[in-house]
């Protein structure tokens, strides 16, 4: 119901439609990953100087700190926003709600009871897995989305009802999150470890987390172009959509397949990281009018420069401490929206 | 030679005697109560040593019974798990989520915890009288064992024990730093792989000291920050004390291959029941200290 109201409050897209413009921005976003990533290549637990000085003179310990935990960390994070952009610009169309996320439908709580099960099965922590528990992690992770979202549409019956489908959703995360929590009550030692999941977190973003991420992103992207055609029919209304001849369930599927895909393989890599998949596509609607296509290239851009500015962010505050990134990009996700809100107030 | 924290114990320890005098000239009139003060500044006052005590902190419960005053207990956390004995008592959950039910159906004359205001409260006003010992630092131990010496009627072998934890303490402490011969080196004790880390003013951190290493982090971080993993890879290591679940994921770590620690294999684990004598600021420290001093002798260059 909240939802409801405050996605009424933000009120439709004002922007104008200019083709010019979409590719500006585009452009924006690509120039701001690459000027973020230099930037993340000299903040971390060094001084500004001692950093550049790395980067000028590299000996073996600033090969490690710049080329094996700084670079791939913010790639990786990058990555990670990026698939999160995706799918919330998915979600977004699918439902017709500016509100909705990529956790909508029980996805996140399902992929977090995925990694627990798999954490408790081996008795391991989040923090260094080789290759194979990577895989397995992300696969866990997956599997729990899927059966979120299965969980999901089995109780709306199907994809068709928006309202039944979101109320649907509620629901199976709770009752996901609830399952959780008993099996952590068992064990104390994973408790913690899923402590800093829940909360989202860069820290060990590695080269195999990056090449997972990118793959997964590359692999999900072409499906969701080739499916932008069927959002911007969705965009006109269910009825509408259904007139134009438009396989509305098959098309939910596959869109809700493609959601769960990508929040599982962001939410194995960097926990529950909330707010990007929101705003994101709330900030390429603001700046350009695109269509549903657009949306899809142009979200997972502003996404990953997103959480890369968070990541920075979470290493840099405290330092040589840190902030748990999901708590930067809830800050910096909740002052936009709040923003978005007042605005909307004073020009009422 | 780790002279502060020892001061400090001896610091809590007259400071208890004190209690203990006022006790006694209170006492001289008539039947002896005994006036103490929780580590949250309330009075307590005793007309005889509790017979029947719950205690949901695993350090309290093992002075208590190190005071060899075990028989007393009624109901414990789920967290004490020695001496073996405790395992067969009733479990009241954990500070966290206490079972307040467990509790009062044990009936007990005092309630020992730690630090828990909302659970303080819960249990006062079911009428139970509710006894705070924080133990977080070295200091605590000395001043715990002295309190629920005065508390049990036992003071003497509080005075005792005290005596002797100190004595085994030093005596490990001097053996190890000797047998380093000035080489201290350089420790990150990891207490969770988010990763935090103890710094030198937890407990660890402190018994670290002691025994002669130096802590890759600074004191003014707290007790346990998050870490930026960078962090650990330039501070490069001699020994890393980690969770055995823990260690052999170091290596996969981004970068952490490069550190000394990992790169020549010096990581301590420690098993559970000795990992809780590291972890656990109470009697049984000079464990903890024989643990943490053969890890790093052993690893030690």
């Amino acid at each position: 119901m909240t939802r409801l109201v405050v996605a009424q409050a933000l009120g439709p897209e004002r922007a104008v439609r200019d083709p010019g413009r979409f590719k500006r921005w585009v452009l924006i976003y690509v120039g701001a990953a690459v000027l973020l990533a230099a930037v993340s290549l000299v903040v971390g637990t060094s001084s500004l100087r001692t950093s550049l000085a790395w980067l000028m003179s590299p000996d073996v310990l600033s090969n490690a700190v710049l080329w094996d935990i700084r670079l791939p960390r913010t790639l990786g994070a990058w990555s990670a926003g990026a698939l999160l952009g995706l799918a919330g610009a998915i979600a977004q169309s699918v439902f017709r709600n500016p509100l909705a996320d990529p956790y909508l439908l029980g996805s996140a709580t399902g992929a977090a009871l995925g990694v627990t099960v798999s954490l408790l099965a081996t008795d391991a922590s989040l923090a260094g897995f080789a290759w194979l528990g990577q895989l397995g992690l992300t696969g866990a992770a997956f599997v729990g989305a899927s059966a979120g979202v299965a969980l999901t549409l089995a109780l709306s019956r199907g994809a068709l009802q928006t309202p039944s489908l979101l109320l649907a959703g509620v629901v199976v995360a709770f009752l996901l999150g609830a399952f959780t929590s008993l099996l952590l009550l068992s064990s104390p030692e994973t408790w913690r470890t899923m402590q800093s999941f829940m909360l989202g977190s860069t820290s060990f973003l590695g080269w195999r987390a990056v090449v997972l991420l990118t793959a997964i992103l590359a692999v999900s992207l072409p499906p969701s172009g080739l499916l932008s055609r069927g959002l911007d029919a969705l965009t006109l209304g269910e009825d509408t959509a259904l007139s134009l001849g438009i396989p509305l369930g098959a098309l939910r599927l596959a869109l809700l397949g493609l959601l769960s895909l990508t929040t599982a393989a962001a939410v194995s890599q960097v926990g529950v990281v909330g707010f990007v998949g929101l705003v994101a596509p709330h900030l390429v609607r603001e700046s350009a009018h695109v269509n549903s296509r657009q949306l899809v290239i142009a979200a997972p851009l502003c996404g990953g420069a997103l959480l890369q500015a968070a990541d920075i962010l979470s290493r840099c505050i405290i330092r040589p401490s840190e902030l748990p990134v999901g708590v930067v990009t809830a800050c910096l996700g909740g002052t936009y929206l709040v923003l978005l809100l007042w605005r909307k107030a004073r020009r009422e | 030679m780790g002279a502060p924290a020892s001061r400090s114990i001896r610091r809590a320890i007259v400071a208890a005697l004190r209690v203990l005098v006022c006790a006694f000239a209170a006492g001289a009139a008539g039947a002896a109560p005994i006036v103490l003060f929780d580590s949250a500044h309330h009075e307590h006052r005793f007309e005889h040593p509790p017979e029947r005590i719950a205690s949901l902190l695993p350090a309290l419960t093992e002075t208590v019974c190190e005071l060899k005053e075990c028989h007393r207990l009624v109901v414990v956390d789920r967290y004490s798990n020695w001496p073996k004995s405790v395992a067969l008592l009733p479990k009241a959950g954990g500070l966290e989520d206490v079972d307040v039910e467990q509790i009062v159906s044990a009936r007990p004359d005092v309630v020992l915890l730690g630090n828990a205001p909302r659970v303080e409260e819960r249990l006062r006003s079911l009428g139970l009288v509710v006894f705070e010992l924080e133990s977080e630092t070295f200091a605590d131990i000395g001043r715990n064992v002295s309190v629920l010496g005065a508390m049990l009627g036992v003071p003497q072998r509080a005075e005792r024990l005290n005596r002797q934890i100190e004595d085994s303490v030093a005596e490990v402490a001097a053996a190890t730093r000797a047998r380093l011969r000035g080489h201290a080196p350089l420790v990150y004790f990891e207490v969770d792989p988010a990763p935090y880390g103890a710094g030198p003013q937890s407990f660890m951190g402190q018994m670290l000291a002691r025994v002669g290493a130096r802590n890759i982090l600074p004191a003014n971080l707290g007790p346990f920050p998050r870490l930026n993993p960078e962090y650990v890879v330039r501070a490069n290591p001699d020994v890393i004390l980690v969770s055995a679940a823990d260690a052999s994921q170091l290596v996969q770590r981004p970068g952490w291959d490069r550190i000394r620690a990992v790169r020549e294999s010096h990581i301590c684990t420690f098993p559970p029941e000795v990992r809780d004598t590291i972890v656990r600021p109470g009697p049984r420290v000079a464990e903890g200290f024989e643990a943490l001093s053969q890890c790093l002798l052993r690893m030690a260059p």
